[in-house]
């Protein structure tokens, strides 16, 4: 089996639902000038869409810590059995 | 039926029997321990467990009472052999002996306990087990590395639970074998080797239920170190509920399973698919009414006095312009009027002063080389003089 590139790019659910957590709030409070507003209200719609699609993966990604001769670590991509 | 020379005999009932068998048999053998092997194991729906214990040349039935099976460190298996400690009884019923099981261990199981016992009164000094060591594990888990058995249904198990809950993991498998020799450097070296690749949220060690032996690796000081030295949080999920090792104590948290600790670990993607429709729908609501806001605003200042001025000040404008115009002309006609009325009056001062009607009146004027003689000393004789009549000039000679 070969080792495959990384599907996943860098992405935390951590960081994008506390984002939009504030996104959400700075947009209930409505203190924010309208342009600003709009960008936001997109930059929020955007992540949730992100979040979303993560979620409807239909398995997760299994790799397979592997050791070469010289013991450096590899990942082996376990998916495709 | 009757024997000659002995005393009528009166049949006993089959209760009488039972009871009589029953009493001598309860006192007769008091709390005692037996050795045999587990076969017919079955987990009764009620909680209690029924089972047979036999060796080559005999088997007795064993029931072990719900009450007590949270006492259980193993998990009973058919084939395994086991100490049994507990009484006879009689169940009259089915006329049938069994023994009421009140503790149950793994046969030879006495070294292992007691090493058990030793290293986690030894860990727990050096302050190992303390729950200011218990690392919070993170809500959203990325990367989760797994130590277990790269074969057999744990691995398969997990990934289910994932799959289903939170698919947006990376499982990094290291895998290692999880009981018999060598398996307890496998498993502290699989540790080792996820905090060496590095970028994992946390590791779970796993493995399927077995008896205490199989567990044995778990139970091992090089294993219960390699937890401590973990830099990523580690939960233990080690055979069954019943199970207790000492990873359990060394870890940041101990799963009761393998299954539960892919359950404890991720959220369920429902709950964060509904947060995610509740801020869509937040988002919204809130974007919307903010327009709806500004719209009915805009149309306020459409009907307001405010925004309507510039026409009324036009209009006032426009009126006032036109004064002005009004104004304007009478004022430029009056002036013209005076104007003309001086210009004639000018005319006719002017007229009167004209030279032409002096002439007619019957002067004439004298120039000598264009210029106006007034004087009779500014002329000689013999000077050329030009003489203007009202009527014409004509030249002359002075004597």
């Amino acid at each position: 089996m070969p080792a495959k590139k990384n599907s996943n790019p860098v992405f935390t659910f951590e960081d994008a639902l506390q984002r939009l957590e504030e996104i959400v709030h700075q947009l209930e409070d409505g203190v924010l000038p309208l342009d600003e507003s709009l960008r936001l209200y997109e930059e929020g719609i955007g992540l949730s869409k992100t979040c979303a699609d993560r979620l409807s993966q239909a398995e997760v990604t299994l790799k397979r810590l592997a050791k070469d001769m010289e013991g450096n670590l590899t990942l082996l991509d376990e998916n495709e059995e | 039926m009757q024997q000659p020379g002995s005393r009528i005999q009166v049949p006993l009932t089959v209760t009488e029997l039972t009871r009589r068998i029953k009493l001598a048999l309860e006192s007769g053998f008091p709390a005692l321990q037996v050795v045999g092997e587990i076969s017919n194991f079955k987990r009764h729906s009620s909680g209690h467990l029924y089972f047979t214990l036999k060796d080559e040349g005999a088997q007795l039935s064993a029931v072990m009472w719900r009450s007590r099976v949270p006492s259980l460190t193993f998990s009973p298996e058919d084939g395994m052999k086991v100490v049994a400690t507990g009484r006879l009884s009689v169940y009259e019923v089915r006329g049938s002996y069994q023994i009421d099981v009140s503790t149950l261990r793994p046969m030879g199981t006495g070294d292992l306990q007691m090493a058990f016992e030793r290293l986690k009164e030894k860990l727990g000094a050096e302050g190992l087990f303390d729950l200011s060591r218990k690392r919070v594990l993170p809500r959203y888990p990325m990367r989760i590395g797994i130590v277990t058995s790269p074969t057999g249904a744990v691995l398969r198990d997990m990934k289910h639970v994932f799959d289903r809950r939170f698919p947006a993991v990376e499982l990094v498998l290291a895998p290692a074998r999880v009981q018999g020799a060598g398996a307890a450097d496998e498993i502290a070296q699989a540790i080792r080797d996820l905090n060496g690749l590095g970028g994992l949220d946390l590791l779970i060690l796993a493995r399927g239920g077995g008896s205490l032996e199989d567990l044995w690796p778990f139970n091992e000081e090089k294993v219960a170190r390699a937890i401590a030295a973990s830099r990523v949080p580690v939960v233990s999920a080690v055979g069954h509920e019943v199970d207790v090792t000492i990873a359990d104590f060394v870890a940041d948290l101990r799963a009761p399973t393998p299954t539960a600790a892919a359950e404890l670990v991720v959220r369920d993607r429902a709950a964060i698919l509904e947060l995610l429709r509740n801020s869509c729908y937040t988002m919204q609501e809130s974007m919307a009414s903010r327009l709806h806001h500004h719209r009915d605003h805009i149309r306020h200042l459409l009907k307001s006095h405010a925004l309507n001025r510039p026409v009324d000040l036009l209009h006032r404008h426009s009126q006032h312009v036109d004064e002005l115009n009004r104004s304007m002309s009478t004022a430029v006609a009056h002036r013209t009027a005076l104007a003309e009325t001086r210009a004639r009056a000018l005319m006719d001062r002017l007229a009167a002063l004209n030279p032409q009607r002096v002439l007619k009146r019957g002067y004439a004027i004298v120039r000598r080389e264009g210029t106006v003689v007034a004087s009779r000393t500014d002329v000689r004789p013999r000077d050329r003089v030009d003489i203007t009549f009202h009527d014409g000039a004509v030249s002359s000679t002075i004597d």
